[in-house]
This record gives C-alpha cells, structure tokens and sequence, in this order.
C-alpha cells in the first residue's frame, strides 16, 4: 500500500469517527442522562464505560452530548470565520493597496491580543452564552485563512486566462465567479476543516473558564469545568475521558484537514 | 535598523490606540451591570440612591464618549483606573500579578524552548525514520490538548494520587503572604510550569523540524555531504547555525500562545496571576481591569514579535551585511 | 592521452541506472528511470566532459558517484574506483577525500559560515588554516575574503572558492557540475583553466556540462549524452572538419549545429524519460534509421578509438 492510499484511508477513518459522535449525540434520549442517585459516583464498567458523575448519570452518554454540541458550536463559528476571510482575502487582493494595506492592520491588531484574552473580551461583551462563544471565535480565527485566499486570489488573478478573460472584456463579477472562485474551492476547504480544530478547542476553554456556554448546555468544557471540583475526591474519570474525546475528536478534524491539504496539493506527487 | 525601528513602533502606536477605542467601545456595550460586579451579589440591599451614587463614582452615568476620553487621558499620564474587586490601581494589580505570571511563562518558555529544538533537531535529522514517526505524531496529539485538560491530568496524578504536590493555590494556606518562602513559590510553580512546558514543546519542535528538513534538502548541505560529512557533525557544522535563528524566532513570537496557556493554567492550579485576574475581571466585570490586562498583553505580545525581529536582523549575516554595505 | 590500454581507469562507470519512485495518477506510483545503461570511464591526467541538453539528468551521474543520491533514487550497474568496485560504505569513505565535487554556484555554500572556514573543512591532511591559504593565494585571493559570507562574494571570487574546495581536500578525481552557465567568456576561459591544472596536476576530471563548446577546449575525451545513456565516448580531435570522425548521427548533428559548422538545426526534441521510444532512444529523429534500429536497443561497443551506442556506426 502506498502513501497515498494510506492517507485516503486515515482520512475516512477520522471522517467516520466525527460522523459516529455527531450521529450518535441525535440517538442517544434524555432518559440516557437521567439522574439516578443508586449508581452514582460509580468508576469505569462494564455497564458505563466512561464512568458516573455525582448524580449518577452516564459520563459516556453525557460525553458524547457535550462532544456534540462542541462539535456543533464549533462548526458554526468555523463556517463564519471562514466567510470573514473569504470576503476579506478576496477584498485584499482585488481592491487595490490602500483596501489590502487596511486589511493586514486589521490582522496585525487582531493577532496582538492573545487569541483567549480577545475571546474573554468579545464574549464579556456579549454578555457570554452561545452568542459571545460563536462571535468571538469567528471574529478571532479568520486571519490566517483570509492570509492564504489573498496570495491565492492575487496568483490566480495574474494567471494567462484571467488576464485574456479581462482583455476579452469580461466583468470582474463574471472572471471573480467563473474563474477565481472555482479554483479556490479545494483551498477554503481545506482551510475550513482545519479552522475546526482551534474553534472548538477555544470553544472548550472559554467555556471552561466559565465565560462561554452557560451549564445549561451541557457542552465539553462545562462537563470538564464542573469534574474540576471532584478532582481531590479521587473521581480520575469524570475528567480524564472527556477530555481525552475531546482530544481525538481535534485530532480528527485536524487530520481530516491535513489529508485533505496532501491529497490536492499536486508538489506532494514525489513524496 | 533605526528607521525599522521608528517603523514598527509607528505601527504599533497606531494598533494600540485603535485597541484601546475599539475595547472601550466593547465593553461599554456589555449588557452585564458593573455595578453589581462592585456590590457584589447582594444587589437587593442597595437602594437606588446608593446604586446612582455608586454610578456616579465610577463615571458610569456619563456618556460613552465622555467616559473614553476620561479614561484616555488618565491612561496616557500612565493612570489605568482602579480596579473594581480589588480596590486597588490597576497598575498595582497587573504589576504584581505579572511578577507572578513571568515566573511561570519564563519556566516554561525556556523549558519548551530548550526541549523542543533539541527534539526537532533530532526529528529532522532522522527524517522518515521512526524516530521522527513518534515525534511527529506527539507534537501532533500535544497540539490538539487542551491545556486545561492536561493540567487537571497533572493534578490527578502527581498531586491527588501521588501526593507530591499542593492541589492548588499558589501559596501554602494559613500563611502569610510576607512569610512565603522562594522555595514555596518554586514547589506551587512546578506542576503548572511542566504542563505549559509539556504543550510548549509542540510548536517549536515542528518548527525545528520543519527548517532542518528545508535546510537538509539544499544546495549547501548536498555539498557539504559530497565533501564527506554527515551525521552529527554534518548537523554541527551546518544545520545548528541555520536553524536556530528561526528556532529562536519562532519561540519569541509565540507569545500570543503562551499567555493563553498561562490563563487556562493558572485557573487550574489556581495561581495567583494575571491569567487568573484576566478571568475573574471577566466573570465579575472588572472593566478598568479587564482593559489594563488587554492593553498590557498586546504590550507583551508586540514585544516578543520585536525582540524577534530584532534578533533576526542582528545575527544574520545576510541582513546585518547586506544593511550596512 | 589516447592510448591508456593497460592502465586502470581512475573511475569506470557501466550500465548505470537511475530510478525515481513518484507518483503518476491520484493513488498510483511508478518508477520513472532517468538514467539507463551509462557508461563512462576516467584515467588519472585526463579530462572527460560529459556532455548532453539542460535537465537530461546529467548532474545525477555525479550525485550517484558520490553516493548522495536522494533517498526516492535508486540505482543499479556498476561504479569502480581504482580499480575496485564502489559499496556505498566505500563511498561514504572516499567522498571528499578521494572524489571530490565543484558545484555550479555560490548556492551551494553554507550562508552562514564564512567562506575560509568552509575552504579548511574539507582539508584532510595537515593544517587546515595554512592549507587554505595557500590555495587562496594560488587563486588570489586575498586574507580578506577569508572573511567573507557567501552571499558578499562576486562571481569570480566564489568560483575561486569553489574550485579551492576540492583542491585543498587533495582528491584525486573531481567532478564538476555545470562550473560555466551564465559566464562570458573570458570568465569560462578562467574556469576551464583552473580545471586543467588540476588535470595536470594528476587528478582525473570529470566535467558535466551541457555547453559543447566549452567541452571541446580542454577535454581529452568528450561523452556525449543523450536521453538518459551515453550514446558515444570520442576523442576530441575526432571533433574537426565535417565531423566525418565521429560515430553516432547525434553527435554529428550536434557538432554540425554548433554556429561555426554550418549552424544546421537538428529537427524533433529529446524524448523525456517516461516517454522512451522502443529500441535505440535516438531512432524517432535519426536519418539512418532502419527497421532494426526500431526493434532492439544497441549495446555499447568499440569503433576506432572510441564507443558508440549504434549498429550502423563504423
């Protein structure tokens, strides 16, 4: 087997795992979360893997709930994120110096605050909850994508066909969505998954330091922040499991991502 | 050098008073009461009168704008206001919750640094070996930890079940804080250190790795192999000096990073530092606070960035020549 | 320099392969091989040029002597030194002590490290500072220029250094790499004359180049290279008049295409490697093509003087 295939593989692998949890998180009822104060405080069985918290319910069922609704949060803020840096990159690129000049300030202000002391800012001022997690992550994470679609849009926009495509007339709308756009699909995707992995790991955190979802939203970094006080009682796996899934589920993203990048990048053809 | 000099500061004059409107402008619209993040919970005690005089102490009831340039002005004659759950400066607070914190990025800083181009080096050395497999893979898995997540681990295991450490606080309960002795602060400073050392590594070991494999596939090191050296010295004679300037640059430009470890670090092991203020002036709407720390952040980020550039252009021979000449 | 009968060649290189592995379609790999059936020797005093067009994969004949080839390379077929035959252990030995390389250009000098310091890394007898310097002066160059970074050296002076390199190390076959593209004349003159002096001085030389013309002023023997082989190994007076001497119709057309010999372009390109016709490589653009030319590809043999790669030289 070579390279190449194996990279298809890893890559379906990591998608199947992210589409289990998401798929799983629909099926599994309320009634899977159920307090029942006969089991609780229970480690790691047969019968729960994951364990059982202090009001016993299922640390899996609930693991799994909370992988979801990172995931989900996670999605949202990528998606915006990404719509930021396709406008702003295209804008950069095609609107002259002045527009691009305004656009890389822009990024420079952005990436001078530490990317949590701006989260913790943006959602302080949205008074924290799903809305200050999902503003604050697409307002932070655009410029490193919007950086890559600006120095493809200004090759692309230097290459022959666009430039006969201008000489025949053309109008900049029609060469932007014949032209350019096609041929920036495979990068804003690529770009996109791997916008994933820091969204919800950010996601996690703000919401672990208390400033992000409220406890109603049972998502990862409420679960992992409420395990905290349970710590010293020797309660290892309230805190070890989720946080480890929420480990594999960034992984998987990130190398769903990479394997994306290797398989439409044509240099990778020698390696 | 001076005229790069003059130009970046320009620059970040610039950035920092857009920061400092475009903060202000941010929290000023936060729908959470400051007012009650000075009383407290026990809202329901204070009467109205009390509430507007409370407002009218902090200049709360005054316009936006009028607030801004208020605020502005203090701040250029260095005042960042007072702190609401402190009671103290802003300045008193961030300067000794900073001390705090540097003792703890320094250590990690320099650990991660230290450890992670020596791994790099070795990674990109045996490149495609499995050697470099393992590397790779770890820098990955480290890259996708949350911070948090491998502090409560630490906690877990070397303060709950082997009992080496303190579960928390960064000073020894009872005692007073004149009483805390160096060698307190180093033992409450180990564990949150190592795990922000452990996730440090990741970024600059990738880093080392991926300059030394470039640098390994040029025109001058196929040279140096055609005249016969490799292995260790190969790696002496040309890899060292070629890959750690971006070593180095890199670790000071990473920063950004490190203060936000330090935030989720510092909660979990409940050390007294800027992190830990950043949070609780976040929970409990500490604005003045709130905007010192974001000032003085992207003051320390701005810093690194240019002491990494600085370095850049002093010890390569490339720029430092081709400036003066 | 005609006539070595008898004595042993300094390096022997036959039926050398080189193959890459990369990938053709989105998930299929396959070799491509860049160099087929080389062959080509050097005696001690001689100077050999290999010549051939830009990107034929000349310059891997050279990685491939020197064992440095890159790790998706693999080759096969012969190469002795001495008289013996090379195991990349061998190798690893004789690299730059024995057998050493002159690269093309300045690139090839670690940016960092100051030019003198590089010069004495590749002594390996006596004392490192004084044998460096005693090459630069040779060259002229003076105790200032020790101190130099690469990139503050001028064209001139970084092919000094160059040269001084394998000069200091005392090897006794250099090879050289495209040493004259981009240079005027008076500079290419200045560089051919450095390597006869080494020939003179006993060391083999082997001189990879894809400019003939270069080739013909100080080569003992000329091997021309075509679509990966070596089609003919000639003597260079054999290069003259109408070029009624040589063995291969590539070779002739090459020297009648030359600006001084009627200037006469050769119709078609060279094949790429993974496009090879069957039988003799040169087949689709040679006049004297027959039906046998395009069945089997001709072994390497001894006419006159010299080797050719055809079955109807004579």
């Amino acid at each position: 087997m070579n390279r190449r295939q194996k990279t298809l593989i890893t890559t379906v692998c990591a998608a199947l795992l992210l589409i289990g949890v998401i798929a799983s998180a629909l099926l599994i009822g309320d009634e899977w979360i159920a307090t029942n104060f006969e089991i609780k405080n229970e480690p790691p069985s047969l019968a729960h893997p994951f364990g059982t918290d202090w009001l016993g319910r299922d640390m899996l069922a609930r693991t799994v709930k909370g992988l979801s609704v990172s995931i989900g949060v996670g999605v949202i803020a990528a998606t915006a994120s990404a719509v930021i840096a396709l406008i702003l990159g295209m804008l950069a690129a095609t609107m002259g110096k002045a527009v691009d000049n305004a656009i890389s300030w822009l990024i420079d202000l952005l990436l001078g605050v530490p990317h949590l002391v701006a989260l913790i800012l943006i959602s302080f001022t949205l008074g924290g909850g799903l809305k200050g997690v999902v503003v604050g992550i697409a307002l932070t994470h655009w410029p490193s994508l919007a950086r890559v679609i600006r120095a493809e849009v200004m090759q692309l926009r230097s290459a022959e066909y666009v430039l006969i495509s201008r000489k025949l007339g053309k109008s900049r709308w029609w060469i932007a969505s014949r032209h350019i756009l096609p041929h920036m699909i495979p990068q804003l995707l690529v770009g996109f998954v791997l916008l994933f992995p820091h969204a919800i790991l950010h996601e996690a955190s703000i919401s672990f330091l208390g400033l992000g979802l409220s406890p109603h939203q049972p998502a990862i970094g409420i679960i992992l922040s409420e395990s905290m006080r349970y710590l010293t009682s020797g309660m290892w796996w309230l805190a070890f499991f989720p946080g480890i899934s929420l480990l594999m589920i960034v992984r998987a993203f990130d190398i769903l991502g990479e394997n994306l990048r290797k398989l439409t990048d044509p240099h990778s053809a020698h390696q | 050098m001076i005229a790069f000099l003059c130009k970046k500061l320009l620059r970040f004059a610039t950035l920092l008073i857009a920061l400092c409107v475009l903060s202000f402008w941010l929290v000023s619209y936060s729908p959470l009461d400051p007012i009650q993040a000075y009383v407290g919970a026990d809202m329901t005690r204070v009467s109205l009168e009390q509430r507007e005089a409370i407002a009218e102490y902090w200049g709360l009831n005054k316009p936006p704008v009028e607030r801004f340039l208020h605020w502005g002005s203090a701040l250029v004659q260095g005042d960042m206001g007072t702190s609401m759950i402190f009671r103290r400066p802003v300045a008193d607070v961030i300067g000794e919750r900073f001390m705090a914190s540097l003792a703890l990025m320094s250590m990690a800083w320099l650990f991660s640094g230290i450890l992670g181009f020596v791994l790099g080096a070795i990674a990109g050395m045996k490149q495609d070996t499995w050697v470099d497999r393992l590397m790779k893979w770890y820098c990955f898995t480290l890259a996708s930890t949350p911070t948090f997540w491998l502090g409560m681990l630490m906690v877990i295991v070397f303060a709950v079940w082997l009992g080496w450490f303190p579960v928390g606080l960064g000073v020894p309960a009872g005692v007073l804080a004149e009483q805390v002795t160096l060698a307190d602060r180093l033992y409450h400073l180990i564990l949150p250190a190592l795990t922000l050392s452990i996730l440090g590594v990741a970024n600059v070991a990738l880093h080392t790795r991926q300059k030394l494999v470039d640098i390994l596939a040029s025109d001058y090191v196929l040279f140096a192999r055609a005249r016969g050296e490799k292995g260790f010295l190969l790696f002496w004679r040309h890899g060292l000096r070629n890959v750690a300037i971006p070593a180095i640059t890199i670790q000071f430009a990473s920063f950004s990073e490190l203060i936000g470890g330090t935030v989720l670090a510092e909660q979990v092991f409940s050390y007294p530092g800027l992190g830990q203020a950043t949070v609780q002036a976040g929970l409990r709407s500490d604005l003045p606070l709130l905007l010192g720390i974001v000032i003085c952040s992207a003051l320390f980020v701005f810093i690194g960035n240019l002491v990494a550039d600085i370095i850049y252009r002093l010890v390569d021979p490339r720029i430092r020549k081709g400036e003066s000449a | 320099m005609t006539t070595q009968s008898g004595e042993t060649p300094l390096l022997e290189v036959q039926d050398l392969c080189v193959s890459f592995v990369q990938y053709t379609s989105c998930l299929r790999q396959s070799t491509l091989q860049v160099i087929n059936n080389l062959s080509v020797s050097i005696y001690p005093g001689e100077i050999v040029a290999v010549v051939g067009s830009s990107g034929s994969g000349k310059s891997l004949l050279a990685h491939a002597v020197l064992g440095i080839l890159p790790g998706n390379a693999s080759f096969s077929g012969v190469i002795s030194y001495d008289g013996q035959a090379l195991s990349p252990k061998r190798q690893a030995e004789l690299r730059g002590r024995e057998i050493a390389l002159i690269p093309q250009s300045v690139n090839y000098l670690d940016p960092l490290m100051r030019v003198g310091k590089q010069v004495q890394t590749s002594v390996h007898a006596g004392n490192p500072r004084s044998r460096q310097r005693e090459v630069f002066e040779r060259y002229q160059l003076s105790p200032d220029v020790d101190k130099l970074f690469p990139f503050q050296l001028s064209g001139g002076m970084a092919r000094r250094v160059l040269v001084s390199t394998a000069l200091v190390s005392g090897a006794r076959l250099v090879i050289a790499d495209e040493p004259t593209p981009g240079l005027d004349d008076a500079a290419v003159a200045e560089t051919l004359d450095y390597f006869r002096d080494l020939a003179d001085q006993g060391c083999g030389v082997m001189l990879i180049t894809h400019d003939i013309e270069a080739a013909l002023k100080i080569a003992d023997r000329i091997a021309v290279f075509y679509a990966g082989s070596t089609v003919e190994i000639a003597p260079v007076q054999d290069f003259a008049g109408e070029g009624e001497a040589l063995r291969h119709p590539y070779t002739k057309a090459l020297w009648r295409a030359l600006p001084q010999n009627g200037f006469e372009p050769m119709p078609g390109s060279q094949p790429l490697p993974h496009e090879l016709p069957a039988g003799c490589v040169f087949q689709p653009r040679c006049r004297q093509a027959t039906s046998e030319c395009s069945t089997e590809r001709p072994a390497m043999r001894t006419v006159r003087e010299g080797m050719v790669r055809c079955i109807h030289a004579t």
